[in-house]
């Protein structure tokens, strides 16, 4: 519903009339990250972003902070591992209303956090939490937010230049929140890489009390259904995805992308057209309005290479496409691609695979 | 009951092309549609009121050509539609979009009542920020319900609601209270036909239409690119990468051959991937 996104030349000239920072928001310092603690367990997405806030602080030359937020004795290895991810500060609210993500008791904290302490930056990943929270957030503080971005950087003033995509995916744009502090951004989870964990580094913890009694909050959690674990898909987070696209032609042929995947212990998914047709998930989706990938490996059959698609699956390691048309746009961006028929190649790939990777003993004597 | 629908008009962004040379985007011609995510909320919001009675009112703030959008839903089963618009809304980020209709919600409740839910889509095809309903939910102080899966119930009498929500690793069950701001996930419902009663209804319907004053809309300083502490600096097209894919010959080979000389490109190119298998695959014998 936003128009965030809209290129204007009007909006150009404003930038560049940009004032010096009002003398109240010079106090604005700091990088901070939100780290998604639920059920003791903390979204990979937080550690990503602890990544990139790093590169941001060291061109900034200020600290790195961790925000943890969560139950009393619950959040202990969460802290740890924000030092370990490369946190020097990390602020943390421990109170029972914080045991499970809540919007109310979460924004209260967080906004007092940031009112107390003053972050010029504040992360956050674009997971349903951190939407939920980043939206609230920015408009209490009515402060600018720049969603799911694909590139943070720090331009020669200082200021904080968010890369998103626009028009649904076509274009970049880059977004600055000039004049209002701090500047929020969102990131979805495998845009940025997972940084180098170091074991035993530390950091100060600045303890926080806030006042949130639980009678005063008036959502209550009755319940809580863990999704089943078996069938349930997890491309981002995936080594290798198998994916198919229109190229497969019918349902039942894209049975061999599953197939394929089957002998690689791998994901499968499709392109957005594939979801429409119900012949996959919404949850298997790769691109832009689906998952963003970042598997070691990453085979895409019948698949033109869309750019929505694209920025979804850039961050593979190796991209092997096969497509008919050798004029295809995902031959720009695969490493190895391959001119061929899918519904001929894949099979013959499952084959081969099965045959290469069968243990020593299970192979024909011959091999 | 009182349901207002937040929805917005989008191109049909499949069929946005960019100039090859300009980068410019090519509006000409892009039909418009209703932002597909705004149909779930829509279908939840009608079948709340089917149950319950009341009115469903959709609001819009857009170009005066969003009027089709809105009239749309009406043919849907909305039962009334208001559209805000003015040229001092043009280029508003989220925080400036809320403002306007944060307001506009207000002044809906001044004239038809207030709402017991507002729903928003849960994102846009074509912002993709989900950041306006949480925008509106606590202008207007209202508890927000995000991702939500299903409205397991709702009764107005004790002002309580029941929702399954979305979140990493399964579903909240959360009880609530009314009023409160509700953005329903995709997939959770299928959007009716409508009636020919409600397509005859809706091409007579007059759409509310308000100007900022006419919607009273404070203080104007708040609104459009004025009002957005975001502003867009550069626009640009992705970088192509610098090399093309390495193709595997095929002519004259047989899909056998292709394969295997691909599946030793890959594990030359990722040989630490091949150990890993090699050593996954022999636990499963
Ligand atoms: C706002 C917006 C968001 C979008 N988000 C996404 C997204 O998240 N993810 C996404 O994937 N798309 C997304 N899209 C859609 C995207 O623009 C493309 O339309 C889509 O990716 C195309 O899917 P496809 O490659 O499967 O189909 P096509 O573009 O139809 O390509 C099919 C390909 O298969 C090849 N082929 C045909 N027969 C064979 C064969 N026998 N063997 C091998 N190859 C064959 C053809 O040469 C062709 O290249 C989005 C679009 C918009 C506007």
């Amino acid at each position: 519903m936003s128009d965030t996104a809209k290129p204007k030349p009007a909006a150009a000239s404003r930038a560049n009339t940009k004032k010096e920072l009002p003398e109240h928001l010079k106090a604005y310092k700091h990088v901070w990250v939100m780290v998604e603690l639920e059920r003791g367990v903390v979204h990979p997405v937080s550690w990503e972003l602890m990544g990139e806030g790093r590169k941001l602080a060291d061109q900034l030359k200020v600290d790195l902070a961790a925000v943890v937020l969560g139950p009393p004795g619950g959040t202990e290895a969460a802290v740890t591992d924000a030092f370990g991810y490369g946190a020097d500060v990390c602020y943390l609210v421990e109170n029972n209303s914080l045991a499970d993500y809540r919007n109310e008791p979460y924004t209260a904290a967080m906004t007092e956090l940031v009112n107390t302490y003053k972050p010029e930056i504040l992360l956050l990943g674009a997971t349903n939490l951190g939407r939920d929270l980043a939206g609230s957030v920015a408009t209490t503080l009515l402060t600018g937010l720049t969603a799911d971005c694909t590139e943070l950087a720090v331009d020669a003033e200082g200021s904080l230049a968010a890369t998103r995509p626009t028009f649904g995916g076509s274009l970049l744009c880059t977004i600055f929140t000039l004049n209002y502090r701090p500047q929020m951004a969102t990131m979805r989870p495998r845009v940025a890489p997972m940084p180098l964990y170091r074991a035993g580094r530390s950091g100060r913890i600045q303890r926080h009390e806030v006042s949130l009694p639980e009678e005063s909050i008036v959502t209550k959690l009755i319940d809580f259904l863990p999704d089943g674990t078996t069938g349930k898909a997890n491309l981002p987070y995936a080594d290798i995805v198998v994916s198919g696209g229109l190229g497969m032609q019918t349902a039942e042929n894209y049975q061999l992308v599953r197939d394929l995947a089957a002998v690689l212990g791998a994901e499968w998914g499709g392109s957005r057209p594939l979801v429409q047709k119900g012949w996959i998930t919404s949850d298997r989706q790769i691109g832009q309005t689906g998952k963003t990938i970042r598997p070691r490996l990453y085979i895409a059959a019948g698949i033109s290479g869309a750019i929505q698609h694209r920025v979804g699956v850039e961050g593979a390691d190796l991209i092997v496409a096969i497509n008919t048309d050798k004029n295809a746009p995902i031959f720009d961006f695969a490493h190895v691609g391959i001119v061929a028929d899918a519904m001929k190649v894949l099979p013959a790939l499952t084959e081969a695979f099965r045959k290469r990777l069968a243990p020593a003993a299970m192979r024909p004597a011959a091999e | 009951m009182h349901i207002v629908v937040c929805i917005k008009q989008v191109p049909d962004s499949a069929q946005i092309r960019v100039h090859p040379v300009t980068n410019t985007i090519m509006r000409q011609g892009v039909p418009t549609i209703i932002n597909p995510y705004d149909l779930f909320s829509l279908e939840e919001a009608l079948r709340l009121r089917d149950r319950n009675g009341g009115e469903v009112t959709c609001v819009t703030m857009g170009p005066p050509m969003a009027e089709s959008a809105l009239r749309k839903c009406m043919t849907y089963g909305a039962d009334r539609a208001v559209l805000l618009t003015d040229r001092f809304f043009a280029g508003a980020d989220t925080l400036a979009t809320t403002y306007a209709l944060a307001h506009l919600v207000t002044k809906v409740t001044e004239h038809w009542g207030a709402p017991d839910i507002v729903f928003c889509g849960k994102q846009t095809i074509d912002g993709d920020t989900a950041q306006v309903g949480p925008g509106i939910a606590k202008r207007l102080g209202l508890l927000q319900l995000t991702y939500v899966q299903k409205i397991e119930h709702c009764d107005l009498a004790a002002r309580e609601i029941v929702v399954h929500r979305r979140a990493e690793g399964g579903i909240q069950v959360l009880k609530a209270k009314l009023p409160c701001l509700v953005t329903m996930l995709e997939g959770t419902n299928d959007m009716r036909r409508g009636t020919m009663e409600d397509a005859f209804r809706a091409a007579r319907a007059e759409i509310v239409t308000w100007s900022a004053a006419q919607a009273q809309i404070p203080d104007l300083a708040f609104c459009g690119l004025k009002g957005s502490p975001t502003i867009v600096k550069k626009v640009f097209a992705p970088p192509p990468r610098a090399e093309k894919a390495f193709q595997i010959g095929v002519e004259g080979k047989t899909a056998g051959d292709i394969s295997e000389t691909l599946v030793a490109e890959i594990f030359k190119r990722q040989p630490g991937l091949e150990q890993d298998l090699t050593k996954s695959a022999g636990a499963d014998f």
